[in-house]
């Protein structure tokens, strides 16, 4: 990732190469898959077979919400620092618009449980941000305990052992 | 209010009435719940581009912290949703 600088007006600056955003929320996606799984299950043992769906459909929800949050700065962070303001702005109202859209239109069928479903959305969005804010601070506070650092900082450790 | 007001007495079943005031309040809870994450992000971000503009080195770690404060601040959004749907299906 670079950023390049615009002299003349920084809010014009644009980030170039892959946005950490964007990783940021690959990695969310990829721990929500795993715990996918594990979470229809309970949904399943508490509400039974609808729990599961609504289980199901709260976490598809949370995780294309990560998704479209984190695609829509990184695409808007190559135009601009500026543009990046304005996605994330109107991100944030396209975002509720399709979470309250998608609820409001299967909040009849036979398979949901709103209760489930909400539970799902709130805890699910919740345990995933902690879960990878753990991992971020440990990463910016403790760099040698982001994955191949170690690998990166052993030829300087040679340098100054020789 | 006159005409909300209007609307409430010509009720006369009080199941009705009480659908309606959750409705209400409902769309309210939502509403409410729906301006503090909007002013927070609009202040997160902006004090996130201003960061990155004064500092471009550090523009990546700046990103990452937003992009973070942004689903944190958003979940209170999510709550206020969560209670809508809550209060008004259920």
């Amino acid at each position: 990732m670079n950023v390049h600088v615009n002299e003349a007006n920084p809010l014009l600056s644009r980030f170039e190469g892959p946005s950490p955003a964007m990783q940021v929320g690959l990695d969310m996606i990829k721990r929500g898959a795993v715990i996918a799984p594990p979470l229809i299950l309970i949904g399943a043992l508490i509400w039974g077979t609808d729990g599961a769906a609504s289980v199901a459909l709260g976490l598809g929800l949370v995780l294309v919400n990560v998704f479209v949050s984190a695609w829509i700065i990184a695409t808007c962070a190559k135009i601009s620092f500026a543009a990046m303001a304005g996605g994330a702005m109107f991100g944030f109202l396209i975002r509720l618009g399709i979470i309250s859209a998608v609820v409001i239109l299967v909040r009849n069928e036979t398979w949901v449980d709103l209760v489930a479903l909400g539970v799902t959305i709130i805890v699910t969005h919740l345990g995933l941000l902690f879960w990878e804010l753990r991992y971020i601070s440990a990463s910016l506070a403790y760099p040698g305990l982001k994955p191949g650092a170690g690998l990166a900082s052993k030829p300087h450790k040679e340098s100054v052992a020789s | 209010m006159s005409t909300i007001a209007n609307i409430l007495a010509q009720v006369e079943d009080p199941a009705d009435l009480k659908a309606i005031e959750a409705a209400g309040s409902a769309g309210f809870a939502y509403g409410l719940a729906a301006i503090g994450p909007g002013i927070g992000i609009g202040y997160l971000v902006g004090q996130a581009v201003q960061a990155m503009a004064r500092q471009p080195e550090s523009a990546g770690q700046v990103q990452t912290t937003m992009f973070l404060g942004i689903a944190f601040t958003e979940a209170l959004a999510l709550i206020g949703f969560v209670v809508f749907i809550l209060l008004k299906f259920v």
